[in-house]
C-alpha cells in the first residue's frame, strides 16, 4: 500500500511523543530540575525527552573533561601560595598553539635562574583545550579546568593572578587523578628520603672508618 | 584487462627498464618513474597490474635537492597492499604530465598540487587553484615560502620562554599587514578573473534551435552560504532548463593550510590539529596520524591500547553516520525530526568520549604508541550498555522510522547515480565506494590495527543511487556495532602506552603513508620525517575533498533540486575539504 512507509515512520514519532509523557507520570514531577532526573535524561535509559534546561539546569562534567588550563598552588600554613610551577617551560615547548608565555625569574643576589615564574600568561583565545601541557608536566603544576562559561565581549588573556586556583580546588574537580598524582608524588619523596638516608648512612660508615 | 589472479608478479622495473628505478634512499619505498615514461606506466599499472585505484597525490618540496617529488599512492580494489610511485622534476622547472587520462580521480588531487606546491600538470583540463583565491602570491607548501606573521620556521618558538614577554598575535599581525599579495597589487582595485575561467570549464551544451525560440546557457551559483552545505562552499553550475548539463563545486573557504601548519609543528603537536580536519570524527583522525608516525617510529601498541582505538574508532563511525544520515534528511526536506533523532543517540556516544578524552569533539586521544589515559572507571560499562543495548534498538526504530517512506524513497532510489566503474576511477571512497558495489574497506582490504582479529561483514550495495548511500550508512552502524560488542568482551587488562610518555618523539627518516577507514572513506596522512623534531612533510588524504570528484559527474543530467539530495549522500565536512 502506498503511504505505509510514511504511516510506519508516523507511528515511530507518535509514540516518542507520547513516550515524554508516560515519563513525565512515572517521574512525578522529579524529572526536571534534580539531579537524578538530569542523570536519567542523559542515560541510556532515557526515554522521551531529554534536552536539558540550561542554565537552569547544568549536565555534571565528567572529571576528565578539559577546558583552559589553571596553575595549582599548595597552601602553606600562614595562607601563602606556593606556586608547583617551576618554570622549566615544558608545557610552553609542547603547547600546539604556542599560547602560553612565560618569563622565568632570576635570583636578584645571583642573577641566576630560580624555579619560579616572574610572568606566566596563557592567550586563552587562542587556547585550543588540547590539555598537553597538563598531560606533560612533570610537577603537576598546570592543569585543565572545569569552568567553561568564561564568554566575554573582549580578548581574553589570563596572566599568573588570574590562573592561580588552589589544590583543594583541583581536588575538588578531579579527586581520582589527584589522589593517583598525590600517591606518586609521595611514593617519589619516599624514596628520596630512603636514598638520602642510605647516602647520609653510607658517609657516616665512611667517616667512622676514617 | 588481465584478471588480477594471473596478473604477473609486481616488478615494474623489469618491465619497463627504461624510466623506472627502485627508490632506494633510506626509509623510502616504491618506485621512482621518469616524468616521460609516467603515463605508460600508470596506465601498464592499471590495465597489466590490476592497481585501478589511485588513491592520493601529493608533493614534496626537497628544497636542498632543488627538486619537487609528486608522490602517488595506488592500490588493488581487490584488497592488498598499495603499490607507491614517485615522479621527480625540477624545482623551477616543475612540469609532470597528468595522469587525468588514466585515473580521473586526480582531478582535485592535481589541482590541489598545483595551487599549494606549483607542480604543473601538462594536460590538466582545468589547472587552477581550488583551495587558494586566484589572487593569491606563490604556492605555499614550497619550503621558502612564508606566511605574513612568519614567526619561525618550526615550533616551539623561542619567543614563548624563557623570556615570554607577551603580545597579541593581532598586535604582530595587523590588520591588512596580514596577507600578501603580488607586487603592483591593489585588492581594491582587482577584478577576478578566476570567476570567468571558473564558468568558462563549465562545459556548455548546443543550442538546438528548432522552435524559433531564443535559448540561452543559465549559470547558477549554489553557495557559499547555502544551507545545504553545511558550512562555506559553493557550486557553480550551467543548467538547461532545469537540468544541471555541467557542475563544479568551489571549495577553500575555510582553508587554512592544515599541512603548512603540521610541517611547523612537532609530531605530537599535531595531534589535537587532526581533531580539527573532520570535526565530527577526531578519534578516526588521530587512528590515521598515529599509524603513520608509528610506522614511521616503527613502535608497537599494546594490546589493550589496541582494543579502545578500535571501540573508539568504530563508535565514531556509529556517531558519524548518524549525524550523516540526519543531517541528509534535513537536506532533503525532512526537517530536523529525523536529525534531532540521530543527534539523540550521537550525543551518547559523545558523552563516552568526553568521559574518555575529556572532550565531546576534540578528542586528542592517541599518541604514538599508545593512548593518552586509560578507560577511566565505569565508561566501559556505559560502552557495553550503549552497543548491547541502546544503540541496536535505535537503529532499528531509525530504520522503520525512515528507510521505507514513500517521499524519502521517491526523492533518493534511482536518482544520482554511481556505477562502480566511475566510484573506482573517480577515487571515491568509504561509503560512497561501497554503496556502488565496490566492496572495499581497508578494514578488510589492507587490515590495520586489530580489525583482522573480529567478525564482520563489509557492507556493500549495489546501485550506487542516492538511497543506497543512505541506506548502507545504517548497515556500516550494525557492524560496526558488532565490531564494538566483540572488542569490549575481548579487551585484555594491561598498559596502554609503550614506553615512557614523551612530548618529544624521535622520528628517524623517511616516508610513511597511514591510511584509515574513517567515517567518509579512505583517511591517509602521508608524513615524510627528515629525522628532526618536526615533520618534514605533512600531506592528509581528505575523503571529503576527494569524494567531491564524482559530485559533478552525478549531478550531470539530474534536476538542480537533486544536487543537494546528492551533495548530503557524499556526507562531506567542510573542515576537511578545504583543510
Amino acid at each position: 500500500m502506498y503511504g505505509k512507509g510514511i504511516l510506519k515512520g508516523l507511528g515511530v514519532t507518535l509514540k516518542r511523543f507520547v513516550n515524554t509523557y508516560l515519563e513525565d507520570i512515572k517521574w512525578l514531577g522529579k524529572r526536571y530540575y534534580t539531579a537524578e532526573g538530569i542523570a536519567h535524561r542523559s542515560s541510556k535509559n532515557a526515554n522521551g525527552i531529554f534536552t536539558i534546561q540550561y542554565p537552569e539546569e547544568k549536565l555534571p562534567v565528567p572529571e576528565e573533561f578539559r577546558y583552559i588550563p589553571f596553575l595549582v598552588f599548595d597552601e602553606g600554613e600562614d595562607g601563602a601560595e606556593i606556586i608547583r610551577c617551576t618554570s622549566c617551560g615544558i608545557c610552553a615547548k609542547v603547547c600546539p598553539p604556542q599560547c602560553i608565555w612565560i618569563v622565568r625569574s632570576n635570583d636578584p643576589k645571583t642573577g641566576r635562574p630560580i624555579p619560579d615564574p616572574a610572568e606566566f600568561v596563557i592567550d586563552v583565545d587562542i587556547c585550543m583545550n588540547c590539555g598537553l601541557c597538563a598531560e606533560y608536566c612533570p610537577f603537576d603544576a598546570i592543569k585543565m579546568d572545569h569552568d567553561y562559561e568564561i564568554a566575554s565581549y573582549g580578548r581574553t588573556v589570563f596572566d599568573k593572578e588570574q590562573l592561580m586556583k588552589s589544590a583543594t580546588y583541583y581536588d575538588e574537580i578531579r579527586p581520582i587523578n589527584n589522589s593517583i598524582e598525590e600517591a606518586a608524588r609521595k611514593a617519589k619523596e619516599e624514596a628520596k628520603a630512603a636514598m638520602a638516608a642510605a647516602r647520609a648512612e653510607k658517609a657516616a660508615k665512611a667517616a667512622e672508618e676514617n | 584487462m588481465v584478471t588480477p589472479a594471473q596478473a604477473p608478479t609486481l616488478d615494474l622495473v623489469t618491465r619497463f627498464p627504461e624510466g623506472v628505478v627502485a627508490d632506494e634512499r633510506e626509509g623510502y619505498e616504491g618506485y621512482l618513474v621518469a616524468a616521460d615514461k609516467l603515463v605508460e606506466v600508470a596506465t601498464a599499472l592499471r590495465d597489466e597490474f590490476g592497481f585501478d585505484y589511485l588513491s592520493s597525490v601529493s608533493g614534496v618540496d626537497y628544497i636542498a635537492e632543488e627538486m619537487l617529488e609528486v608522490v602517488y599512492h595506488a592500490y588493488k580494489t581487490i584488497g592488498g597492499p598499495g603499490l607507491v610511485f614517485k615522479v621527480q622534476v625540477a624545482r623551477k622547472k616543475a612540469e609532470v604530465p597528468s595522469l587525468m587520462d588514466v585515473y580521473p580521480g586526480v582531478d582535485f588531487q592535481e589541482r590541489e598540487a598545483w595551487d599549494l606546491m606549483g607542480i604543473n600538470f601538462l594536460g590538466h583540463p582545468d589547472l587552477r587553484r581550488i583551495l587558494l583565491w586566484e589572487g593569491f602570491e606563490g604556492h605555499p607548501l614550497r619550503k621558502d615560502w612564508k606566511e605574513a606573521y612568519y614567526e619561525a620556521d618550526v615550533k616551539p618558538f623561542k619567543s614563548r620562554w624563557p623570556e615570554g614577554n607577551f603580545f597579541r598575535s593581532e598586535e604582530k599581525a595587523t590588520y591588512q599587514a596580514n596577507v600578501q599579495y603580488p607586487d603592483k597589487f591593489d585588492p581594491e582595485k582587482w577584478v577576478p578573473e578566476g570567476e570567468d575561467a571558473l564558468y568558462g570549464a563549465l562545459a556548455k551544451y548546443e543550442d538546438v534551435d528548432n522552435t524559433g525560440l531564443k535559448t540561452d546557457h543559465i549559470t547558477i551559483n549554489l553557495g557559499p552560504q547555502h544551507p545545504s552545505t553545511h558550512g562555506v562552499f559553493r557550486i557553480a553550475t550551467i543548467l538547461d532548463g532545469e537540468t544541471i548539463v555541467s557542475l563544479k563545486p568551489v571549495m577553500g573557504y575555510l582553508h587554512r593550510n592544515h599541512e603548512k601548519i603540521g610541517e611547523r609543528n612537532t609530531y605530537l603537536q599535531n595531534m589535537p590539529f587532526t581533531d580539527r580536519l573532520d570535526y565530527l570524527s577526531s578519534m578516526s583522525n588521530n587512528f590515521g596520524y598515529a599509524l603513520a608516525v608509528e610506522k614511521l617510529m616503527n613502535i608497537e601498541v599494546p594490546e589493550r591500547a589496541e582494543y579502545i582505538r578500535v571501540i573508539m574508532a568504530e563508535m565514531t563511525r556509529v556517531q558519524n553516520h548518524l549525524f550523516a544520515i540526519g543531517m541528509f534528511l534535513n537536506d532533503i526536506g525532512a526537517f530536523f525530526t529525523p536529525s534531532l533523532y540521530a543527534i539523540e543517540e550521537r550525543e551518547l556516544v559523545l558523552d563516552i568520549f568526553e568521559i574518555v578524552s575529556g572532550s565531546r569533539m576534540m578528542c586528542n586521544y592517541f599518541r604514538f604508541g599508545g593512548l593518552a589515559r586509560d578507560l577511566p572507571a565505569g565508561s566501559l560499562e556505559m560502552i557495553k550498555g550503549l552497543a548491547f543495548e541502546r544503540l541496536p534498538r535505535r537503529v532499528d526504530e531509525m530504520d522503520r522510522f525512515l528507510s521505507d517512506n514513500e517521499i524519502l524513497r521517491s526523492r533518493c532510489v534511482g536518482q544520482g547515480v554511481l556505477s562502480a566503474e566511475d566510484a573506482i576511477k573517480y577515487a571515491a571512497a568509504g561509503p560512497m565506494l561501497r554503496a556502488s558495489g565496490v566492496p572495499y574497506d581497508i578494514r578488510r582490504a589492507d587490515p590495520y590495527s586489530i580489525y583482522d582479529r573480529f567478525d564482520f561483514d563489509v557492507a556493500v550495495r549495489y546501485n550506487g543511487d542516492i538511497y543506497d548511500r543512505y541506506i548502507i550508512r545504517m548497515d556500516e552502524i550494525r557492524q560496526s556495532l558488532r565490531i564494538i560488542q566483540q572488542a569490549v568482551e575481548q579487551i585484555p587488562e594491561g598498559p596502554i602506552q609503550t614506553g615512557k610518555p614523551q612530548y618529544q618523539v624521535r622520528v628517524p627518516a623517511g616516508e610513511a603513508y597511514g591510511r584509515v577507514e574513517g567515517p567518509k572513506g579512505e583517511l591517509g596522512f602521508y608524513v615524510v620525517s627528515d629525522g628532526k623534531p618536526n615533520p618534514y612533510r605533512y600531506h592528509v588524504r581528505a575523503p571529503s575533498f576527494i569524494n567531491l570528484t564524482a559530485f559533478g559527474p552525478m549531478c550531470t543530467g539530474l534536476k538542480i533540486a537533486d544536487v543537494v539530495a546528492v551533495l548530503g549522500s557524499i556526507d562531506i565536512v567542510l573542515g576537511e575539504t578545504d583543510r
